[in-house]
């Protein structure tokens, strides 16, 4: 007698999944998981949806600290990351549901973290004024520490104020953000360029956090640079002279060298200040563009060109003027697997201004190499990658200055981990031991075939932002371009994310292989399976053929009565709850999962047990080193 | 019931088949039945041999009588012809269909209340015509509709819910259309799609009356575990003697010729039946053998499964009555009324 639809396995048994590892349901949110500072997406965007902004926007907060700031800006990893996105092509506007939080939520200064009148007595100094040290100083204050900010400029935000034009950040969003950090007491010191590390040190300081940034940008060596410079602008200071006022104007005819995010704001910037015929000149094709798709149709949306597969070559002057770019048309090819160019001619394109985009370096002139902070071949200082740390002990790196230039949300998580690794350091504990991650699973069943969240798909496309009108925007630097989400277009927009927080949690004792549940799944990720060891071998037996191997693969334990085992493929899972519908034993349940994060405050407070009293069990609260 | 329907989004790389249809545009609406009923399994089973079998939607009939079984047909094929009629008449409703129009596929769902006790007659009597039609009987031992009475197919002394247990002798489907000359007999569970599958693909293809009896527990009446028709009592007595794989006309390769002619049957389109494996000395096409068979391992408690029995050599009821090719739809009014003349002649032939 054989147990009926089993086959013999292949290999080994294989170890059951282990949930209560908070990493396992953690990755499965794949918003959160790709997210640097683990922002808990699909339960901002439910508060959202329950009108409760106030309560989204300090969901955000806690995690990211400058919502506002980032629901106009982010780089929004988690966007190319979202479920969604595998489903019908469009992520949910993750990014921009975010701003909707921030721009309806009441007054919250009530619920903000305060700083204690009493101080701990430790005193930390922080260098620069950007999104990273002030993450530093918001984590740190409410602990008691006398926090010091020196800053070079008369003003704070670090390159979110200088670089980021204010039509796509107005200036009040940055002004309340930053405001309510150093209103908790900080003492920021503006025109403060700390000159010399050494001497820096010389005071006894508890602790150092250099958030100093990448501030510088590069040069392109070619002929006439020297003789045409008056009309050559280097993209980040150019960008910082046209937010200071210095200048106010640039050529009708304008070239921008370089395709990053730096080269969408010069060419964009060029627009309001008098640039009529605007190209962004990149050396490669479109897939190779550094800027992201959406910044690049905002920029084409302005009459931008963009020209593809050019390589500048020579300025070209006429007495002593400059007034073309010669480049080199490329064609790109394969060559054993790497991408080689070969020049095909040369064209001049005329112009007034050629700003260069190409990328910012960072300079550490004023950190003396014997203060026992090591620095590598390229200049960059040797930092621990987990602690923040360098090698002199209490000196700590984050945002741009720590490995390059990145963006803000990762420049907020450096400074999440730089706050733990200063408090751990003033209390003498050793860095390495980091505190751990712990999660909550609560059930989200509220009643038959009733769930907390709605689980039902809304089929409609991803939302569009609708942008000031043309002809309205160029009027000055500061119309803000996004006009973000009107109520109905919120409201519609919610409903596509697909709640990944929702886990479907699974009990194999409870299973009587009915096949229930793996017959109503829309999406094929249920399978039952014999019981083989290999991931891929256990992947040939899925229900639809398996399209992301980066995705998780649940497994539970041998099932009671054919000892197969179920299987899940996350990749595509709508979290709709039908196979907990279907299921006549509860062996499947949606349970919403909570990642618990830590900070050097603690552990964030649990939302389940305060926002579902009546559900706040918890099934699971084990603390796990995050792996 | 679910809370919402099933959405209509799918798996981005589910595959088409050569219509261009993915499985689940085979399915239907959404199943009202227990949550883990084996009737929904099987109802999964067959959009799987559907859709496998590339049958366009439109050239099916689904018909059923009465039974949370036959609720099922509503649950596949939403895009089909369908007769969902009285308690036990589906035979005689499948009966005219076939007769009217042989060019579809008559997929026939029925329970063993609806099939065994009152439409016992109208079953016997379909399957002595060699009706080209798939019958499914799905087989719980229980009137699930009504709420769990025992049916003609319950085991003596399998105990109902509440404890009783049943005394009468049980009819079996399979020994029945064994011994009423049925030319297509099988045995399945709802719970071993890697087994129904191609039987239900074969049944299709088949050329004559096909039943399939497939054991598909009632999880609300008839799982718990004094029943001899539940999820645990099934596995625990399954003896699968005969699984095949179904091997289409236009798939077929030449290395399958030499083979044993026991181990394959060719269906009359030319398709193939290959069976996976025999139990030892089961001979398939034998059916005084198979019934022997069947008798004595019933007698050891054993539920067999498989192709239980196949005679492709069999005529169908339109070659017995030497019907007329087309569709009746499709003849030409003059070929389907030909009038008062020829009908007078035909009363002359009676005279
Ligand atoms: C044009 C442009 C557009 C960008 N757009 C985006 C965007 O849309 N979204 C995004 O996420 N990221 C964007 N970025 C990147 C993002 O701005 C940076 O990654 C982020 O600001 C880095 O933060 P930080 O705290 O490390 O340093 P910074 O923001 O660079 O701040 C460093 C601060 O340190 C001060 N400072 C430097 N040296 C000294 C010293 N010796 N003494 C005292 N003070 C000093 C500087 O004046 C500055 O205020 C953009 C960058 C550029 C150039
Ligand atoms: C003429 C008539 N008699 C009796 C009934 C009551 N009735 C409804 S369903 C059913 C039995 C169905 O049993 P089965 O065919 O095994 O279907 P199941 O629900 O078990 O799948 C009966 C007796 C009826 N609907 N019509
Ligand atoms: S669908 Fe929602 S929860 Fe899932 S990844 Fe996208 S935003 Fe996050
Ligand atoms: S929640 Fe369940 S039924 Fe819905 S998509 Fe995910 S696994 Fe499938
Ligand atoms: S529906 Fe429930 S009992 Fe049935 S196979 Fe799925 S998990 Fe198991
Ligand atoms: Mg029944």
């Amino acid at each position: 007698m054989s147990a009926a639809g089993a086959r013999p396995a292949s290999t080994s048994p294989r170890p059951p999944t282990d949930v209560s590892n908070p990493q396992y349901y953690h990755k499965v949110v794949d918003c959160q998981w790709a997210c640097p500072a683990h922002t808990n997406v699909p339960e901002y965007i439910r508060l959202i949806a329950q009108g409760r902004y106030s309560d989204a926007y300090l969901l955000n907060r806690e995690s990211n600290v400058f919502p506002g700031i980032l629901g106009r800006t982010c780089d929004r990893p988690c966007e190319p990351a979202c479920r969604r996105g595998r489903i019908d092509g469009k992520p949910v506007a993750i990014c921009r549901l975010k701003r909707v939080a921030a721009d309806h939520r009441g007054d919250v200064t009530d619920r903000l973290p305060k700083a204690p009148a009493e101080k701990n007595g430790k005193r930390v100094a922080l260098i620069g004024a950007g999104p990273a040290s002030l993450t530093v100083a918001n984590d740190l204050m409410p602990l008691g520490y006398q926090v010091t900010i020196l800053e070079k400029l008369a003003e704070p935000g670090g390159l979110m104020r200088i670089n980021i034009p204010s039509f796509r950040l107005p200036a009040e969003v940055l002004d309340e953000e930053v405001g309510s950090i150093l209103g908790m007491g900080v003492d920021i010191r503006y025109n403060s360029p700390v000159e010399s590390m050494r001497t820096l040190l010389e005071d006894p300081w508890d602790a150092v956090f250099v958030g100093s940034g990448a501030p510088k940008g590069k040069d392109l060596e070619i002929p006439g640079r020297t003789e045409a410079a008056a009309n050559i602008h280097i993209g980040i200071e150019w960008l910082a002279s046209a937010h200071f006022g210095h200048i106010e104007r640039i050529g009708e005819r304008v070239l921008i060298i370089g395709v990053g995010n730096t080269a969408m704001d010069c060419c964009r910037t060029s627009r309001r200040l008098g640039g009529h015929d605007v190209k962004v000149i990149a050396r490669r094709s479109r897939p190779y563009f550094k800027a992201s798709p959406w910044e690049l149709e905002d920029a084409e949306e302005e009459g931008i060109a963009i020209v593809e597969n050019h390589a500048p070559k020579r300025f070209v002057l006429e007495n002593g003027r400059l007034v073309g770019l010669e480049l080199e048309r490329l064609r790109w090819f394969d060559q054993n697997g790497r991408q080689k160019s070969e020049v095909v001619d040369t064209v001049v394109i005329p112009c007034d201004d050629v700003i260069l985009a190409i990328g910012q370096d960072n300079a550490f002139p004023w950190i003396e190499r014997d203060v026992g902070i090591d620095f590598d071949e390229h200049g960059m200082p040797i930092v621990d990658k987990t602690t923040m740390q360098c090698s002199r002990p209490g000196v700590f790196f984050g945002g741009d200055a720590a490995w390059g230039p990145e963006n803000i949300i990762w420049a907020v998580e450096h400074g999440h981990q730089a706050a733990i690794s200063i408090h751990q350091h003033c209390q003498s504990q050793p860095l390495s031991e980091r505190p751990a991650y712990g999660m909550n699973l609560v059930s989200s069943k509220v009643g038959m075939h009733a769930w907390s969240y709605s689980n039902d798909y809304s089929p409609l496309p991803r939302t569009k932002m609708q942008h000031a009108e043309l002809t309205k925007r160029f009027a000055g630097l500061g119309v803000e371009v996004e006009l973000g989400f009107t109520a109905e277009e919120t409201a519609r927009e919610v409903e596509r994310c697909l709640n990944c927080d929702i886990e479907t949690h699974f009990t194999a004792s409870l299973c009587i292989e009915c096949d229930a549940c793996i017959d109503v799944c829309p999406v094929n990720c249920l399978t039952i399976a014999p019981d083989v060891a290999d991931d891929m071998d256990l992947r040939a037996w899925l229900s639809a053929p398996t399209m992301n191997p980066t995705q998780a693969l649940y497994s539970s334990s041998p099932l009671p009565q054919t000892q197969r085992i179920m299987v899940k493929d996350e990749d595509v899972c709508l979290h709709c709850g039908l196979c907990a519908e279907r299921c006549p034993t509860a062996a499947w349940d949606m349970r919403q999962f909570e990642l618990l994060v830590p900070y050097a405050l603690g552990r964030a407070a649990s939302r389940l047990a305060t926002v579902m009293p009546s559900f706040a069990l918890p099934v699971t609260n084990q603390a796990v080193q995050n792996a | 019931m679910a809370s919402i329907t099933k959405p209509p989004v799918r798996h981005p790389s589910l595959p088409t088949n050569a219509l261009g249809f993915t499985k689940r545009d085979y399915e239907g609406a959404m199943s009202t039945l227990c949550a883990g009923c084996g009737h929904d399994s099987v109802t999964a089973a067959l959009v799987q041999a559907l859709w496998e079998l590339e049958l366009p939607p439109h050239r099916a009939a689904k018909m059923s009588g009465i039974g949370c079984s036959s609720k099922t047909t509503a649950y596949f094929l939403r895009q089909s012809h369908g007769f969902n009629g009285v308690h036990g008449r589906m035979p005689a409703l499948a009966t005219g269909a076939n007769a009217a129009n042989r060019q579809l596929a008559y997929i026939g769902i029925s329970g063993d209340g609806d099939s065994l006790s009152i439409g016992l007659g109208q079953l016997c009597h379909a399957i002595r015509r060699n009706l080209n039609m798939m019958y499914v009987l799905e087989n719980n031992g229980v009137y699930g509709l009504t709420k769990g009475q025992f049916s003609a197919s319950a085991d003596v002394g399998s105990k109902s819910k509440r404890g009783e247990a049943n005394v009468q002798p049980p009819i079996d489907p399979v020994l029945l259309a064994l011994s009423l000359g049925a030319t297509f007999v099988a045995r399945s569970f709802s719970g071993d799609k890697a087994q129904l599958v191609p039987i239900l693909k074969a049944a299709i293809r088949h050329n004559g009356f096909a039943l399939i009896d497939v054991i598909s527990p009632c999880v609300s009446f008839n799982d718990h575990e004094t029943s001899t028709k539940s999820y645990r009592y099934t596995r625990n007595h399954y003896l699968e003697v005969a699984p095949v794989d179904f091997v289409p006309l236009r798939r077929e390769i030449a290395t399958e010729q030499g083979e044993d002619a026991l181990t394959s049957v060719t269906m009359h389109d030319g398709s193939v039946v290959r069976f996976r494996k025999v139990a030892n000395e089961y001979d398939p096409t034998n059916r005084d053998a198979a019934y022997a068979y069947l008798r004595a391992r019933h007698a050891h408690g054993e539920v067999v499964t498989g192709l239980l029995h196949i005679d492709e050599n069999a005529p169908d009821m339109h070659a017995v009555a030497g019907t007329v090719e087309t569709p009746l739809v499709d003849l030409d009014f003059n070929a389907l009324c030909p009038g008062g003349a020829a009908l007078a002649e035909l009363m002359d032939e009676y005279r």
